[in-house]
């Protein structure tokens, strides 16, 4: 998650959620459409920081109390059983977790035994389903073959790696420690340790050519993971890179080289079985069943519900968006205190959750119900004007759209800021 | 401490003989230190008491203090004893700027007598000497003082040689003073009773009095400054202007000294202040002539001119339910101001706004902050150009104050008005500054040498060139060291053409230039090339072209934007990812759509102010 925490209403000490919450969550059960619990855990430390990451991790080992490597997995457990009752408190009722995420920084900074002492709390203060997914996020320098086994033993299902590129110039200039061959080995134990693999990549690096980023998608496919995540670098502020970049000692990103890496890749990953889901993720899937989709991540897309743990994290329940102290060491300050970790809260009015609804379905293959835009502040007329036009410019699938869905085009994958806009009514 | 030699015993109002009236004013370049200098007169004459005092106490308005310059001029009566007799002295502070030249001559017909001020380490500026040509025009005595001694670079010899060698006098004739420590000030004054004659005027005739300068005040409506030459106005006494013939009532008369201090009437040869109660300057017009409505006089004054805009630009509020907002502010500001002209006019790109008329340049941009300053108005000002008369093949004349309403089709002819520039300049220069001059289409009408180092060069000029980028580039061609003075001098006909930008083959009228034909292909591909930087790629090509009628003379391509999706969406970016979004909707509010491309407010702005108003004063800070 982004390092900047947006602006909000201040949380309440107690972490307590208005009666609201618990309602929406029974009727929606009620109705037969259940939202689903899903737990993220951000372990906030690395052994480098890449000049590209905006995210909220620390290189230091010990960050203060409770925020060393050692105690960290400790004060995570603190907050599970702080949720746990903030959640009974606030007469909300129980819900199994279907996925688990442990993401970062580099979770395997910590020893496996810590990441499945996590987990086996989160079982114990909420529950797992039986088919629950727990992913760990991974570099590819981090794990051995025994700390893959130990994940697997303890609950984990699933590594998703930061493999970023296969070639060695690229890693380079992203500042990754690790070397390209240090990824079939590690997809190799993960593989033994019968775990499913994805991977991350990272398109259009400086300096990176079309024919760089084919050899890393070659290079990714050749090792069959059952998923993979394609993310265009983006220059943020606060980044060296973003320093780098406007000072202009680095070249800024160039969209178009990034659209022809795009196309390139879906073309590549089409031919090799993978099926695109959502903007930037493919899943191995030949039959089209979808079985190796992220389904953590498709929460979060679906506007399901999720408790994020550690520093700096977001959550949401409801239509209630908050999220906890940014620095490791005043986040684990407030649970030691006693007091909740969340310091920011909001909930989106009627229009803003109609926006993010819109902006997150229309990310989907399986797109956004047209019965959605009805919640519009016109009713959807403006909305289904902008589908016909849009269709006809190429940018949405008119079948799709018939069978009552919005789904953009490959064009339209590329462009799907502006069809957010242009359906959200500006 | 030595005993002040301010009055003891100052003369009053109403009651003063002529003959102890001393009335003057200082022409100096707007850097050189009149303000410092007058303030250090208020302080010695003991108007001002010390702890009163703030820095340039005559210029009221903030921007005037901010910028040091002086906008609107005032009269300030001051006591002062030379040799036993006790003496008014009237000193009426004079704008500094050229765009105020009318202004200007209006002070100094009030005047007997003017102070040359020049700054002794950079020596006069070419705006001094057009004062001072009209100051000697005027049979004023000249009392020639160099300041600034005290700085470090101060050349006093130097220039005191130039000096002598304009005016003709011996250069030790020429004082030194320096408004800052105060050294001099007193012989100054002492020079001012000496050598200003007193004023002459028939004490018995019926009143005629000068209006030198009128300003608005919020609270008591217009003051009026004159300058009383035949007669005597007193309070109550019901008053007339000569040019319109209506008539006041004289709600009160006095003296500025230099606050308001009501007096028993104003007697001739004495400088003082009406209150009529009016709302507007426009009824109490620089130059007009007030007498008594009970015993008119015959003639006026004379010397009487309506002032003339020469430059207009369309102000647009950017956001566009502001312009209600902005007319109330002009009606507000055109009270102050009766060179400020204005007429709604509409735009396709920009919207409801006004073509505002302006004295020059520096006018505009004053006009252009203080609305955005005073009023909280956030504007679009539209390149500044000039009046063109374009006759048609019909014979028809057609008056241009904006490019769009250039007629299409036959064009016999197109006037232009033309301006007499002086440009002084150290003589190492004197090449590029022809050079640039040549390049604007500038005749050459003379040049003579100030001293062995310091030119005068002379153009006859078009306008529109000098209201464009002429100062900068003159600036930036002769180091800094250029000094220039204007003024409109009849028109010309030219080759002149009307380049229209056209994006996605629709013209968009904000951005017509009317431009030698010579010069229109660079505006072309300047504009077509800045916008191409300033409009954001669209979803598809906007070919962005520019053209004389149907024909195109430069083309650039805006290419069909292919990338527009952030392409990470974790849990925690939601948040983040719809405020991003919930921002492009406000972006979107200042977008304007020409066609259908959309159009960035802060493109419309860079394109048109970057080339445009606002760098002459900009120089001279």
């Amino acid at each position: 998650m982004p390092s900047i925490l947006p602006l909000g209403d201040p949380a309440p000490d107690d972490g307590r959620f208005p009666a609201e919450v618990g309602r929406r969550i029974r009727s929606a059960a009620d109705a037969g459409s259940p939202r689903t619990f899903s737990l993220y855990v951000h372990v906030p430390f690395c052994t480098v920081r890449c000049g590209y990451c905006d995210f909220n991790t620390y290189t230091a080992e010990d960050l203060g109390p409770g925020a060393s490597r050692t105690s960290y997995a400790d004060t995570v457990c603190g907050e599970l059983d702080f949720a746990a009752e903030a959640l009974r408190a606030s007469d909300i009722p129980d819900r199994t977790l279907e996925t688990v995420f442990f993401g970062g920084g580099t979770p395997t900074l910590l020893p496996a035994a810590d990441l499945v002492g996590i987990l086996g709390r989160a079982r114990d203060v909420f529950g797992l389903t039986a088919d629950a997914e727990v992913t760990t996020e991974a570099n590819p320098d981090s794990v051995t073959a025994a700390s893959l086994q130990e994940l697997a033993a303890g609950g984990f299902t699933r590594v998703s790696f930061g493999m970023q590129s296969a070639v060695p110039h690229v890693l380079a200039t992203l500042e990754r420690t690790h070397r390209p061959e240090n990824v079939p080995a590690a997809v190799g134990w993960t593989r033994e340790a019968g775990l499913e693999v994805s991977l991350d990549l990272i398109y259009g690096t400086p300096g990176e050519s079309l024919e760089d980023w084919r050899t890393t998608v070659e290079a990714a496919l050749a090792l069959r993971p059952d998923h993979i995540s394609a993310y265009s670098l983006i220059v943020e502020e606060g980044t060296k890179f973003g320093a780098q970049v406007k000072r202009g000692t680095v070249a800024d990103v160039d969209p178009d080289d990034q659209a022809d890496k795009y196309l390139l890749a879906e073309r590549l990953f089409a031919e090799a079985g993978y099926r695109w889901y959502e903007i930037s993720n493919w899943a191995l899937d030949p039959d089209g069943s979808g079985l190796h989709r992220a389904r953590h991540n498709v929460a979060y897309w679906r506007d399901q519900d999720w408790w994020g743990a550690g520093p700096g994290a977001h959550s949401h329940l409801a239509g209630v968006r908050f999220w906890n102290a940014k620095h490791p060491a005043a986040y684990a300050q407030r649970l030691a205190t006693g007091i909740s970790p969340s310091v920011g809260r909001e909930e989106p009015d009627a229009e803003a959750r109609f926006l993010e609804r819109v902006m997150l379905g229309v990310r989907l293959s399986d797109g956004l119900p047209t019965a959605a835009l009805e919640e519009a502040p016109d009713g959807g007329a403006q909305a289904k004007r902008e589908i016909a036009a849009m269709i006809g410019e190429g940018l949405l699938d008119g079948r799709a759209a018939l069978a009552g869905r919005v789904v953009p085009t490959l064009q339209g994958r590329l462009l799907d800021d502006a069809i957010v806009r242009r359906l959200a009514g500006f | 401490m030595p005993v002040s030699p301010m009055a003891s015993n100052a003369p009053a109002p109403a009651a003063t003989d002529p003959a102890v009236i001393r009335n003057f004013c200082i022409i100096a370049h707007i850097d050189h230190g009149k303000s410092t200098l007058a303030d250090r007169m208020l302080q010695s004459t003991g108007v001002v008491q010390p702890r009163d005092m703030k820095a340039q106490y005559l210029d009221r308005m903030d921007i005037e203090r901010e910028r040091g310059i002086t906008i609107k001029s005032q009269a300030v009566r001051m006591p002062w004893s030379l040799n036993g007799t006790d003496f008014a002295l009237n000193m009426i502070d004079t704008p500094g700027h050229v765009d105020f030249t009318y202004e200007v001559s209006r002070s100094l017909a009030a005047c007997e007598g003017a102070i040359l001020l020049v700054d002794a380490a950079q020596g006069i500026e070419a705006q001094t000497l057009a004062n001072l040509y009209l100051a000697m025009e005027n049979d004023l005595a000249i009392i020639p003082v160099l300041n600034k001694i005290d700085l470090p670079s101060a050349d006093p010899d130097r220039y005191a040689a130039e000096i002598a060698g304009l005016i003709g006098c011996e250069p030790e004739d020429i004082l030194r003073v320096s408004g800052k420590t105060g050294v001099g000030v007193e012989e100054l004054l002492d020079r001012v009773v000496e050598a200003i004659p007193a004023p002459t005027g028939n004490p018995d005739a019926p009143a005629r009095a000068m209006i030198f300068d009128s300003v608005y005040d919020t609270y008591r409506g217009v003051v009026t400054y004159v300058r009383v030459v035949d007669g005597k106005l007193s309070p109550r006494e019901k008053i007339r202007m000569m040019s319109t013939g209506a008539t006041h009532e004289l709600l009160e008369i006095g003296v500025s000294s230099p606050e308001p201090k009501p007096s028993k009437g104003l007697s001739v040869g004495e400088v003082g202040y009406l209150i009529t109660g009016v709302k507007d300057v426009r009824q109490s017009k620089v130059g007009d002539t007030v007498t008594g409505a009970g015993n008119p006089a015959q003639e006026q004054i004379g010397g009487y001119e309506d002032p003339k805009p020469m430059v207009f630009s369309g102000l647009y509020p950017i956001d566009g339910s502001d312009y209600p907002v902005l007319r109330d502010a002009l009606d507000k500001l055109k009270l102050n101001d009766a060179a400020l002209v204005y007429e709604p006019e509409t735009s396709v790109a920009l919207g409801f706004g006004f073509r505002v008329g302006f004295l020059g340049l520096l006018h505009l941009e004053i006009i252009r902050e203080r609305l955005e300053r005073e009023f909280n108005l956030d504007l679009i000002s539209t390149a500044p150009n000039v009046v063109y008369e374009v006759t048609k093949e019909d014979k028809t004349v057609v008056t241009v104050t904006n490019p769009s309403e250039f007629p299409e089709g036959k064009i016999n002819e197109v006037a232009e008005p033309m301006a007499s520039a002086t440009i002084i300049v150290p003589s190492e220069f004197i090449g590029s500054v022809m050079e640039l001059c040549q390049g604007k289409r500038g005749q050459m009408k003379g040049m003579d040498y100030l001293s062995e180092e310091r030119v005068e060069i002379r153009y006859w000029i078009p306008l529109a060139e000098i209201v464009f980028d002429f100062f900068d580039l003159l600036k930036s061609r002769t180091k800094g060291y250029a000094s220039l003075d204007w003024k409109a001098d009849g028109e010309q006909t030219s080759d002149l053409v009307k380049v229209d930008i056209l994006l996605q083959g629709e013209t968009v009228d904000a951005f017509s230039s009317i431009t030698h034909k010579d010069n229109a292909y660079a505006y072309g591909v300047m504009m077509t090339g800045k916008l191409k930087e300033l409009i954001p790629r669209q979803q598809y090509e906007v070919p962005i072209q520019a053209a004389i009628g149907s024909r195109i003379i430069a083309r650039e391509n805006i290419r069909a934007i292919r990338k527009d999706v952030l392409s990470k969406c974790y849990g925690g970016d939601i948040s983040r990812k719809r405020k991003l979004l919930e921002k492009q909707k406000e972006g979107k509010k200042r977008m304007k759509m020409v066609g259908r491309v959309e159009v960035p407010q802060e493109a419309f702005i860079a394109a048109l102010s970057s080339d445009g108003a606002g760098s002459e004063t900009g120089a001279k800070k």
